[in-house]
């Protein structure tokens, strides 16, 4: 059964010119000359965007900021209309696009819990029933009677969002509001909105949260100028999104002379990839990932050891390797190309963006024949199946890195 | 064509809560309140009364001056304030129409809803002074209800119709307290609406206020209602509402991307 259907959706903005702000622009423009629209001046911000999205489904959508994405849940909420085309949806629609519609200042927190339920689309007796729920999981009893004006901003936003989060609707529509609010807040109502899309609910959410589309969702739509670029499962499109955003791609090659190097030795290459060899961009937690640096060695005679750097986004260097153990540790080199592989088991990295620096070292005496500091970069996902560090956990979960551990628990006494 | 009566029916508790914020927060905000419910007819009464039954005398019949000017008072204030409101709803509500979808109409209606509580207030004030004055009320009040449900429909189109030219001429705002202005004027709101000449006392009537007005103090005074002119206001009213729904359903669809 389809939630969504979307068919040729297009819309267009007029820039200047075309929208009259004042009376006096509709009457000088009436009377005045009148030449043809400019075309240059309409923006699309959806082009021809076709798709249908299953009941039950957790559907994420990813892209640049002007992408279209902001456009395309308006469409769907109904707050603006397509240009041309058309989107049915069935059943009833909840929109999320902020925290806290309506909310009004000098009203109470619980006068504007009613408030901003009936806004966002519950009815009275549903609002009423799940009166008590909304305030736990606010955290704000005690402040219940007064004004919302004296509420800090984070009061306000867990108000605000616990309203939303008792939200009901056969489809939710959410816009990138998990960005706001503390870490803890947050972990709480990406849960909550996991349960909406585990009750069979089908859920449309929009994010630059990578990690939260991949935990989230089961199908991400990437949008590219107005058009989509890509559709398909969540960890595959993310994969591929990140991939092009960063200037560093997970397989690169250095042409002789823009390679880094000196009179010894120069960098011709550096890949990702998983273990049947095939070059990846993104690597599933669980598995060891292979990353592979290739170089020319133009003069003879001196010991190589090959280095790699691992790098979080945060730029925290989470491990060196050095090339100590396959028996180049001190066996000098001669000329020719060298491809050198490293292996990093699964269940290591933690998930997000690796930044990986590639170098070539001599240490006896010391001399730096290259280093290339982001030469590739990969992400790591979990899917979340269980067998990860995660288990089912589905939450934030820091650290640099995310070993699978054995432990034990004994029955000391009962 | 016709406004999707059935979904605003569905919507109708969103209707009934943002009509209940307006009032809220109007008495919230002020620092006396309810009292301005008050004041402002009280006062606007007594000034005309000084004005216009101390120099300029009207004729007002057996009815005196200060009931007189009241009962046109509670429709003009309550027009005035409700269109008032009602014009400016959508600027002030930007962040609901920009981020939730629900039948824009509701907006301006609510304010204009809202609006009903000063008028209660208004009618108190003149039960008080009906009582004071002695008049008893003839089988002419029980079409009372009528004059004000025409006026809250009045106010309603009105307010609709200029809340959605207001999103896109910003013009509106600074042209409505002159036009109502105006209108007042042309409105038997301080003299009678007899005093026009008999042969333009229907093209007078095209103002909806003037069978309105008329045919309230009729209501409440026991005076002879004037039929043609109260009928002549009323088919102005029809037209009116049929404008104000041409017109906001020809602008709703842009409202999100203008506003």
């Amino acid at each position: 059964m389809q939630a969504i259907t979307a068919k040729n959706l297009t819309k267009t903005y007029m820039l200047g010119g075309v929208a009259h702000n004042s009376l006096r622009d509709l009457i000088t423009g009436f009377f005045g000359p009148r030449g043809p629209v400019d075309p240059m001046k309409e923006i699309r911000a959806l082009d021809d965007i076709s798709f249908t999205v299953n009941e039950g489904e957790t559907l994420g959508i990813i892209g640049r900021n002007g992408a279209g994405k902001s456009t395309l849940l308006k469409v769907l909420s109904r707050i603006t209309k397509p240009s041309s085309g058309s989107a049915i949806i069935r059943g009833r629609v909840g929109s999320l696009l902020e925290v806290g519609t309506g909310f009004h200042n000098e009203l109470s927190g619980r006068e504007n819990i009613y408030l901003n339920g009936a806004i966002l689309g519950m009815k009275h007796a549903e609002i009423e029933r799940k009166f008590d729920e909304i305030v736990a999981f606010s955290e704000i009893e005690r402040f219940l009677d007064t004004p919302v004006k004296h509420y800090s901003s984070g009061m306000y936003m867990r108000l605000a969002f616990s309203v939303a989060a008792h939200l009901e609707p056969e489809v939710l529509i959410v816009d990138e509001v998990l960005a706001v609010g503390d870490v803890g807040f947050q972990k709480k109502c990406l849960g909550k909105m996991r349960e909406v899309g585990e009750k069979g609910r089908t859920v449309i959410f929009v994010s630059h949260d990578m990690n939260a589309i991949t935990r989230l969702c089961n199908r991400v739509i990437w949008l590219k100028d107005g058009r989509i670029r890509c559709d398909g499962e969540a960890r595959t499109v993310v994969g591929e999104y990140l991939h092009e955003q960063s200037s560093v791609s997970s397989a690169r090659r250095w042409d002789t002379d823009a390679a880094p190097g000196n009179e010894f030795a120069r960098l011709c290459g550096v890949r990702v990839c998983d273990e049947s060899g095939a070059t990846i961009s993104t690597a599933d937690i669980r598995l060891p990932v292979g990353v592979e640096i290739e170089y020319e060695v133009f003069r003879g005679g001196k010991v190589m050891i090959p280095n790699l750097h691992f790098f979080n986004e945060t730029g925290t260097c989470i491990f060196v390797t050095h090339d100590w153990y396959s028996g180049w540790r001190d066996k000098p080199r001669s000329a020719g190309r060298y491809k050198s592989m490293v292996w990093v088991p699964g269940n290591f990295l933690a998930e997000g963006s690796v930044y990986v620096g590639a170098a070539l070292t001599t240490y006896m005496p010391f001399m730096l024949h290259f280093v290339e500091w982001e030469a590739v970069t990969f992400n790591v996902m979990d899917t979340i199946e269980g067998d990860s560090a995660r288990g089912d956990y589905a939450g934030e979960l820091p650290g640099v890195v995310r070993p699978v551990l054995e432990w034990s628990t004994d029955v000391l006494g009962k | 064509m016709a406004v999707n009566l059935r979904e605003l029916w569905a919507y109708r508790e969103l209707l009934y809560f943002l009509t209940w914020r307006d009032v809220k927060i109007r008495y919230k905000q002020t620092v006396v309140g309810v009292a301005w419910a008050i004041l402002q007819p009280v006062v606007t009464t007594a000034i005309f009364t000084l004005l216009f039954s101390t120099w300029a005398r009207f004729e007002t019949g057996d009815v005196p001056y200060p009931l007189f000017a009241l009962s046109a008072l509670i429709v003009w204030l309550f027009t005035h304030n409700a269109v008032t409101l009602a014009s400016g709803s959508f600027v002030s509500n930007v962040n609901l129409v920009t981020k939730v979808y629900f039948p824009r109409i509701i907006v301006p209606l609510a304010a204009t809803i809202a609006g009903l509580f000063d008028l209660i207030f208004s009618v108190i004030i003149l039960i008080g002074l009906m009582l004071y004055y002695g008049i008893i009320p003839t089988a002419n009040l029980l079409t009372a209800p009528l004059f004000i449900v025409l006026t809250l429909i009045l106010a309603a189109a009105l307010g609709t119709m200029l809340s959605a030219l207001n999103v896109k001429f910003r013009d509106v705002k600074f042209a409505l307290p002159f036009v109502l202005q105006v209108w007042m004027i042309a409105s038997p709101v301080f003299y009678p609406a007899s005093l026009t000449p008999a042969k333009w006392q229907l093209v007078f009537a095209i103002n909806p206020l003037v069978g309105i007005i008329d045919g309230f103090r009729s209501s409440l005074f026991g005076t002879p209602f004037n039929w043609p002119v109260i009928g002549v206001s009323s088919l102005s009213i029809v037209v009116i509402c049929i404008l104000s729904i041409v017109v906001f359903k020809r602008m709703e669809d842009d409202f999100a991307d203008i506003i």
